[in-house]
């Protein structure tokens, strides 16, 4: 929820970028403050998830325009991991298998190097292996997927548990969750959901990129943000979202293009 | 084909080195005798050769190796950090001379020094040394044959299972000096063991190792063999080794190469009856100008066969890593089941690996698969690290070490396996 000493985590401005040479982002005016909850919705190829990457710094999109800054840094200037540890998350659509390392070990080394930075104190095997089960009961995991290899086999909705359970972790000042509705059944969203809800507090904020409207109704935005054709083409409150569901996303873009011609006429 | 001084290279190393005292065992010293001759006829083999295609030992011979003048006396605290905690007995060789004090075996059954197991277990010594590894066209194994000595015997007999490893543990300590380690392992019928063959040295020596080993399972025998070739960096270690199966019997095999300059091992496994299982599986973990070449050889010379194949290489610096890969399936050897997979990642852009499966099927109803990949590390999987906070480096030394734990996780023996995949920890660690 808002209030009144909530500070600017994050200013977007005129945020271009490109993957191969082809210009996604258009254009992007975004401002998050603490303890805010920003749903972007819009239709596929919209460059949502674009955004969401650019913001985490995957090495295929090329800034090519605009400035975002974070807390007051230039985000740009970071590399991946010196976001990370600066409190940016990147909640993956499509989480990443990686055969051969224990989760157990990646959730521990990701923990322990965000710790280090916080200038807090690291946890070792035993110590991490307590903490970690607390923190898995609050999705509902089951502890046997520490074991396992980093996301291999899990289902699509053991994958989303697992990056919710990261974000419990690495306690972020900034989430940005990329689709994380997708691909779970009911049951599974209302866990998700109720483990993300846990983990909003006044000092962060929450960006969900989501196409339908289903997960606003277990996390409600402050605002919603109707993304097309790489820009940021209206946002409102979480009513816009109901309307988005019952209307589709055509009505926006209409509007949206009218509006550019009133503009230029 | 030969390098024109290979022969004088070769007769070199036999004068060089004392004769080895004779044992009072007139097949033994004929075999010796025998082998000395081979190695009279045989050449140093060069790049010409197509066995040896990738591999260029000529650096090999342009070192004077000498003998080993006198046995080192080591004390148990300079091989401490080598011992396995599980090994229910160990045999320790230094420059391929027996340590006796070093040494301990409280399995019950036969691990004894081949010097002296030899004449107490003739005809079983007599029926298997010397029989399973070919040295009339190898140089490399009539060299060692030659010098036959000093080794280790391991015999189980019917229906033993020795729950617990033996460790055979052999310690390089001097520089320029030639040794050669020699093992023979014969599991009786129904019989289990674990054998662990670990090359080691104490300092960051120029040495050369060349090691035999036959492995002879009767009918129904399990034998798990992990080889560690964790050599100097400057030594030259060829190795041969030769697994005979009969009926229905099962050898696992895990080869682990991580040191050496140049390093060749040759594995020839030879299913000789019905129904024999094999797994044999390795990794090469090497950077800097190393050079490990693995040769392997499975012959389904009898139906019902089955083997599997997993060969890792993961090459930093400049480095070479050869894979050579062939199975035979001979004629009438029916309804054998193969499959092999050559998994290479390349660190860097000068890196270089050189895999080649060789299929060579003579019978009609068989299953046999192969596949071979070169790769460098994921892009995707090094975001997803460097996205949760692990620096760029971290990333990339964690993927490249679970590469090779997939290898590693098979070695059946928890301390040696753990020791391994903190060495290759701070292997990939130090990669450019």
């Amino acid at each position: 929820m808002m209030h009144q000493d909530s500070k600017t985590l994050l200013a977007v401005r005129g945020l271009r970028a490109t993957v191969n040479g082809i210009e996604i982002l258009k254009g992007i005016d975004l401002t998050v403050k603490t303890g805010e909850v920003h749903a972007i919705m819009g239709p596929n190829g919209s460059g949502k998830s674009t955004f969401a990457k650019t913001l985490a710094g995957h090495p295929a999109y090329e800034v090519t325009g605009g400035e975002v800054m974070f807390e007051g840094k230039n985000l740009f200037e970071l590399a991946p991991e010196a976001r990370a540890r600066a409190g940016v998350f990147l909640g993956f659509q499509y989480p990443v298998e990686i055969p051969g390392v224990a989760n157990s070990q990646f959730l521990r080394l990701a923990y322990n190097t965000v710790q280090a930075q916080r200038g807090k104190e690291e946890l070792d095997p035993l110590e991490f292996d307590d903490f970690v089960r607390e923190k898995m009961k609050l999705l509902e995991m089951n502890p046997d997927f520490l074991d396992r290899s980093v996301n291999e086999g899990f289902s699509g909705g053991e994958k989303k548990r697992n990056e919710i359970l990261q974000m419990a972790l690495l306690e972020p000042r900034l989430a940005i969750l990329d689709e994380t509705d997708s691909g779970l059944d009911i049951d599974a969203l209302r866990v998700v959901a109720g483990g993300v809800n846990q983990l909003i507090t006044r000092d962060n904020a929450i960006v969900l990129v989501t196409h339908y409207q289903r997960l606003l109704n277990y996390i409600v935005p402050d605002y919603v943000h109707v993304m097309d054709g790489g820009r940021i083409v209206k946002t409102g409150g979480k009513e816009l979202a109901v309307e988005l569901e019952t209307r589709g996303y055509d009505w926006v873009s209409v509007e949206h293009k009218s509006a550019a011609r009133a503009t230029t006429a | 084909m030969s390098v024109t001084t290979g022969n004088n290279y070769l007769e070199s190393l036999l004068q060089g080195q004392p004769q080895p005292p004779a044992v009072p065992l007139a097949w033994f010293n004929e075999l010796r005798a025998d082998a000395v001759d081979r190695v009279g006829a045989l050449t140093v083999p060069t790049t010409r050769d197509e066995e040896w295609r990738f591999t260029d030992i000529s650096p090999l011979t342009r070192i004077p190796f000498q003998p080993v003048r006198s046995a080192v006396q080591l004390k148990p605290a300079d091989i401490e950090r080598f011992a396995l905690p599980e090994a229910a007995a160990c045999l320790v060789f230094v420059d391929g001379v027996h340590a006796p004090q070093l040494s301990f075996n409280k399995t019950g059954v036969v691990v004894a020094n081949l010097a002296a197991g030899v004449t107490q277990h003739d005809s079983t010594a007599e029926s298997h040394l010397g029989r399973h590894a070919e040295f009339h066209n190898n140089v490399f194994a009539a060299l060692n044959t030659a010098f036959l000595y000093d080794g280790a015997l391991v015999v189980i007999p019917r229906n033993a299972a020795v729950a617990a490893p033996v460790h055979l543990l052999y310690v390089a300590t001097q520089t320029e000096t030639a040794s050669y380690p020699r093992c023979l392992v014969v599991a009786g019928s129904g019989s289990a063991v674990t054998v662990i063959e670990d090359y080691v040295s104490l300092r960051d020596e120029v040495y050369f190792s060349n090691a035999v080993t036959e492995i002879a399972l009767a009918d129904n025998a399990h034998v798990s063999h992990v080889r560690v070739q964790r050599d100097s960096g400057h030594a030259f270690h060829i190795a041969n080794c030769a697994v005979s199966l009969a009926q229905a019997s099962r050898y696992r095999s895990v080869s682990v190469a991580l040191g050496a300059r140049i390093s060749r091992y040759n594995l020839n496994v030879l299913h000789a009856a019905e129904g024999a299982e094999c797994a044999i599986d390795g990794i090469a973990l090497i950077a800097d100008n190393q050079l490990a070449d693995t040769h392997t050889c499975i012959d389904h010379a009898k139906p019902r066969g089955m083997s599997r194949q997993l060969h890792k290489c993961i090459v930093g610096g400049a480095a070479h890593a050869v894979f050579n890969g062939k199975i035979v399936v001979r004629p009438g050897a029916q309804l054998t089941d193969s499959s092999q997979s050559s998994r290479n990642l390349l660190l860097t852009g000068k890196a270089h690996v050189d895999t080649k499966p060789q299929l060579e099927i003579f019978a009609d109803d068989v299953k046999c698969a192969h596949g071979a990949t070169v790769g460098q590390l994921d892009s995707e999987e090094l975001f997803y690290l460097r996205s949760r906070g692990l620096a760029d480096d971290a990333a990339r030394n964690l993927l490249t070490y679970a590469f090779g734990a997939e290898v590693i996780d098979r070695i059946p023996v928890a301390s040696l396996k753990r020791r391994l995949e903190q060495t290759v920890l701070a292997r990939t660690t130090r990669q450019p």
